[in-house]
Parts: structure tokens; C-alpha cells; sequence
């Protein structure tokens, strides 16, 4: 893919998408009601937020939003392998928000500068949204970060493993000198400093680690289509009823 | 979403409980219900009418959690982003219905964690529909479109009952049912009139959908017990043969029109009478399900068992910093 502006809305549309999906998964499995509700609100606002981006594809030329989310493989995908993951425990699936949704807002509020006018101007309506999301995770990471032993264990154990793969959310394309000289995005570099910063300031507020991020290998390949054994199945579950009968109106 | 199952059935020698209030205070409770007033947590009610209310509001709510997995199911496979942005919102919708109910049952006295902890161990009810598989995205929108359909009907009467808190709570639980109705006859309509393929699940799952529904509003009146005092009381407001009648008054006439068969060869209306004739719904199947021997009576209580257990630790966690003392500043 050469066109950069074709290659940052993929990853942005393709991690909304997947994780909405993924998060949509809670339903009738929160730890308490509540956070069932949360979890849906959120992960509607997420496919809200793919469906805008797809849109601002296929104005570029791509295919109809329903046609690129729901029948592509999973090497045609470019989000982050971190979104891909399955929803395992709360701590797990909670540590991945926080440090996703950090991840995003700030992506988007740089976005809102885009030169790429379109962009800009959907990013300056989806950041008001993210902005929650990451007042939710870090309501909790807060609460849970400073409560039981059992709690911060599983906690612990949940940002280990999730942070190679938050890492490499921050995996650049061919397409990132293009990128920042057209002043489409400030780039990942500059977005990775400004998460490491956000969030170190919430987690030195509990009794939670970050390990040290100069010995650990970031997880990447996703933005290239090269994804975990967990995408296909995934996609293989959201399309099976689309699938069904491709010329219906469902 | 909610039919009335179990709900009102109390036991015969249970109306012997009204020998232990005071007969002044009964008076005056029936009176201000006869005269149309709303009884509040505060007031004085029955030991009786207390206990039919907690179990009513609790297998309401119980209904609205287990209901929102058959539909949940279909979220990660519903077709298309305005499918699955709708569905996703729908069942969420339900889940704030348990929160709604949960929060009006505990004013009665019974906590959350006590009512979900009933649930699981199969000591209280919920709608017995939910223990029905839903195999294809159709039997999803025969669910989002007929059960809801059903439940409006039971809780706009319900919502005119004597209790307060549960009368605000339905209110508010109708205005987006009625979403959902629209939602699901949409789903349906898109269905029933689309490709041969849509056409013949959409049938399919009626074929399904179609015998628990005629059980969702619970026995033959002529088969419930007595519930003369409940019926004072304005806790069950509508019989369960009313309720299926008018179910079948607005809904038949709709199914028909978009093409759809309706899977019992007695259904029709009796001119005279007015009323609906069917086939007689099986009742045992009904009883068997309602005590645990449906499809998916095991699964359901499974999923729901699970997630207690896996979020235990989020809930101990917040309950020990709500007990935490407050840090105390050193005086020096």
C-alpha cells in the first residue's frame, strides 16, 4: 500500500474495528454489571468509530465500509496484534484498554491537526469520546492498582503481558516519512514518548510496575498483515452470518 | 424482557401470614391502593405483598441478564456495522434493565449479590424463553422482535401496579422495549421479505420461536392458582390469558403481513367470542423447563456462574477499599 493516507486510516479503522469486536465480547460476563454496560458502550463507540474511518476510505476509492470490515482475511488486516488478543480475564482485558485507549487519544488528538482536512475533522469528534474511555480505565486501574494483593497480582501479570504487544502499536509502515512530511500525523515516535508519559503518570498512582521498556522486544508485524493464530477465527465469527447470502440486505 | 412465568403463584397456606398484621394498618394499605396511590420502601405493606414483590422484581430482572446472552451471542456475528452496532446496543440495553430492577428489588430489602447468588443456584427464576437455543441469526430477531413484543405487553400492565419503585423502573424499561421493537420488526421485515435463503431461516426460526412464545405469558388462567389478593393488591395486574390475547391480537395480524406462516393449523379468531383459538400449548413442557429441564437451562446458569466467579476479585477488591480506613495524617 503507497497511499499514506490509504495506510494510517487502515490501521486506525482496522484497531477500532477489531477491538470494538473484541470488547463486545463482555456481554453478560462483567465482573459486575456495570462494567458489562461499560464495556458495550465502548465498544460501540469503537465500531462507530471504524464505520467513520472506513467511510473516509472508500471516498478515497476503497470498497463499501461492510464489504472491507466483513470479508477480508486476516493478512489483508493492519491493526495491532494487541487488539487481536482474546478478551481473557477482566485484568487482562481491562490493562489492554488503559493502554490502548491511552494510545488513541492521543492518536487522535494529533489527528485533528491532520493536514488531511476529513481527517481532521473526525478525529476532533471521536477524541470527545475517547477521552472518557480513558477516564474509565484509569478509574479502575487506579482503584484495582491500589487495593487487594490478589488484585495487583493479576493486574501485574495483565501489564507484562500486554505491554510488548501495546508496544507495537506504535509499529511504523513504509508509508511513515510520507506520513509526517504531508503532515498527516505527528508519526509514532513522537505519539509512543507522549503514551510512555501518560501512561507512567497513572500507574505511578498505584502500586503497579512498569517494567523496564528498553528490555522488552515490541511486538509488531500487524500493520503488515502479519497477525496471531486468534484474527482469522475472529473475522471467520463476525462474517458467518454476513457470508450466508452476499447479495442479501440483512 | 420478562413474561410471567412462576411469578405469581403463592403457595396455598401462605395468605395465612396476613394474620400476623395489624388490621388497621392492612385497611389503610388497601386502602390507599384501591384509591390508585403508589406504596413507597418506606411505607408500611404486608409481610406478604413484600415477598411476592422481591420475588417478582428479581425474576424480572434475573430474566433481563440471562436474556441478554441468547441475543449476546449473535453481537460478534451480526451482519454488517449497523446490525452489530444495534444489537450490541439492544442487549446492553437489557443488561441496564437487570441494574434498573436489581436497584428497585433491593429497596425491598434483598441485596444484589443475595438475588444473583439465588440465581445461580437455581433457587429463583427467570423467563423461561431464555432457556431455548437461538441456532441462527433469525431466531435472534424472532427474540428482539416477538419476545420483546410479549414483554411489553406484560409490563405496560405491570407498570400501572401499586409499587413505586418498580412501577418508575418499568416505565422507563417500556420506552426502550419499544426500540426494540422496532429494531427487531425491522430485522424480521428485512428477513421475511429478503432473499430465498433470509426468507426460509427467518420461517425457520419462527417455526422455533413460535411455541415458546405462546408459553412466555405463563398457564391457562383456568390452570393458575387463585390470585384474588394479588390481584387487590396491584401486584399482578393482568391475567396471563389477557396478556396472550392481546399478544396475539397486535402481533398475529403483523406476522401474517409480511409473509411469514404461523406454525399452528388452529390459530384463528373467534368472531363471536373475540377471542383467540390455538392449540393448547404444551403446559408440562412449560413446567419441565421452568424447573430446569430445558435446552439450555444448564448453559445459561453455566455463563452466568462464570462470570460471578471470574469477577469475584474485581467485586472483593472494591469492597476492601470501601472498608479501608481513611489514611489517618501523622500529628507529627
Amino acid at each position: 500500500m503507497t497511499d499514506p493516507k490509504k495506510d494510517l486510516l487502515y490501521r486506525l479503522a482496522d484497531d477500532q474495528l477489531i477491538l470494538g469486536h473484541r470488547n463486545s465480547e463482555w456481554n453478560g460476563l462483567g465482573p459486575i454489571l456495570e462494567e458489562d454496560i461499560a464495556f458495550s458502550s465502548m465498544a460501540q463507540d469503537k465500531l462507530g468509530h471504524a464505520l467513520q474511518l472506513y467511510s473516509l476510505l472508500h471516498e478515497l476509492g476503497e470498497a463499501e465500509p461492510d464489504t472491507v470490515a466483513f470479508t477480508r482475511n486476516a493478512a489483508q488486516f493492519h491493526c495491532s496484534q494487541l487488539v487481536e488478543l482474546p478478551i481473557g480475564d477482566y485484568a487482562f482485558s481491562l490493562m489492554r484498554h488503559f493502554l490502548f485507549d491511552h494510545a488513541e487519544l492521543l492518536r487522535f488528538e494529533a489527528l485533528a491537526a491532520s493536514s488531511y482536512e476529513p481527517l481532521a475533522q473526525v478525529a476532533r469528534k471521536l477524541k470527545g469520546e475517547l477521552k472518557y474511555h480513558v477516564l474509565h480505565a484509569n478509574t479502575w486501574i487506579r482503584q484495582l492498582g491500589t487495593s487487594t494483593e490478589e488484585a495487583l497480582e493479576k493486574l501485574q501479570a495483565a501489564l507484562d503481558l500486554t505491554l510488548p504487544y501495546a508496544l507495537g502499536l506504535f509499529e511504523k509502515t513504509e508509508a511513515e516519512p510520507a506520513i509526517i512530511a504531508e503532515g498527516l500525523f505527528i508519526g509514532e515516535d513522537v505519539l509512543r514518548a507522549q503514551w510512555l508519559e501518560n501512561i507512567s503518570r497513572v500507574l505511578n498512582q498505584t502500586q503497579l510496575e512498569l517494567p523496564d521498556l528498553s528490555a522488552i522486544t515490541p511486538v509488531g508485524g500487524g500493520r503488515h498483515g502479519e497477525h496471531t493464530e486468534f484474527l482469522q477465527p475472529l473475522l471467520d465469527e463476525m462474517a458467518e452470518v454476513f457470508r450466508l447470502d452476499p447479495t442479501a440486505d440483512w | 424482557m420478562y413474561g410471567s412465568v412462576s411469578t405469581h403463584d403463592i403457595p396455598a397456606q401462605a395468605t395465612t401470614g396476613l394474620e400476623n398484621e395489624d388490621p388497621q394498618q392492612l385497611a389503610e394499605f388497601e386502602a390507599r391502593i384501591a384509591r390508585g396511590e403508589k406504596i413507597e420502601p418506606d411505607d408500611y405493606m404486608p409481610a406478604l405483598y413484600r415477598k411476592q414483590l422481591i420475588r417478582m422484581i428479581e425474576q424480572h430482572a434475573h430474566s433481563e441478564i440471562i436474556g441478554s446472552l441468547p441475543e449476546g451471542t449473535w453481537i460478534t456475528r451480526a451482519p454488517g456495522f449497523r446490525r452489530k452496532m444495534a444489537q450490541m446496543a439492544k442487549v446492553q440495553d437489557e443488561v441496564g434493565h437487570a441494574q434498573l430492577l436489581y436497584s428497585a428489588a433491593e429497596t425491598l430489602g434483598k441485596s444484589r449479590e443475595d438475588m444473583l447468588t439465588d440465581l445461580i443456584n437455581g433457587k429463583s427464576k427467570y423467563s423461561n424463553v431464555f432457556n431455548y437455543p437461538t441456532p441462527t441469526w433469525a431466531d435472534s430477531n424472532a427474540i428482539s422482535w416477538l419476545i420483546d413484543a410479549g414483554a411489553i405487553v406484560n409490563q405496560m400492565a405491570n407498570a400501572r401496579g401499586s409499587y413505586g419503585p418498580y412501577c418508575r423502573a418499568l416505565e422507563r424499561i417500556c420506552a426502550e422495549e419499544s426500540f426494540h421493537l422496532k429494531y427487531g420488526h425491522d430485522a424480521v421485515v428485512h428477513m421475511a421479505t429478503g432473499t430465498p435463503i433470509q426468507r426460509r431461516m427467518m420461517q425457520e426460526a419462527l417455526n422455533r420461536w413460535w411455541p415458546p412464545i405462546m408459553t412466555f405469558f405463563g398457564p391457562a388462567d383456568k390452570a393458575s392458582q387463585h390470585t384474588e389478593i394479588l390481584m387487590r393488591w396491584k401486584v399482578k395486574m393482568a391475567s396471563n390469558d389477557d396478556c396472550r390475547q392481546q399478544f396475539l391480537d397486535m402481533y398475529v395480524p403483523k406476522i401474517l403481513e409480511i409473509g411469514l406462516t404461523i406454525p399452528d393449523p388452529n390459530l384463528r379468531k373467534n368472531e363471536e367470542t373475540g377471542k383467540w383459538e390455538y392449540t393448547e400449548p404444551d403446559w408440562e413442557e412449560l413446567r419441565r423447563v421452568i424447573n430446569g429441564d430445558g435446552p439450555c437451562n444448564q448453559e445459561r446458569l453455566a455463563v452466568r456462574r462464570a462470570a460471578e466467579e471470574n469477577g469475584a476479585w474485581v467485586r472483593r477488591a472494591l469492597q476492601a477499599k470501601r472498608q479501608a480506613p481513611k489514611a489517618v495524617r501523622p500529628l507529627a
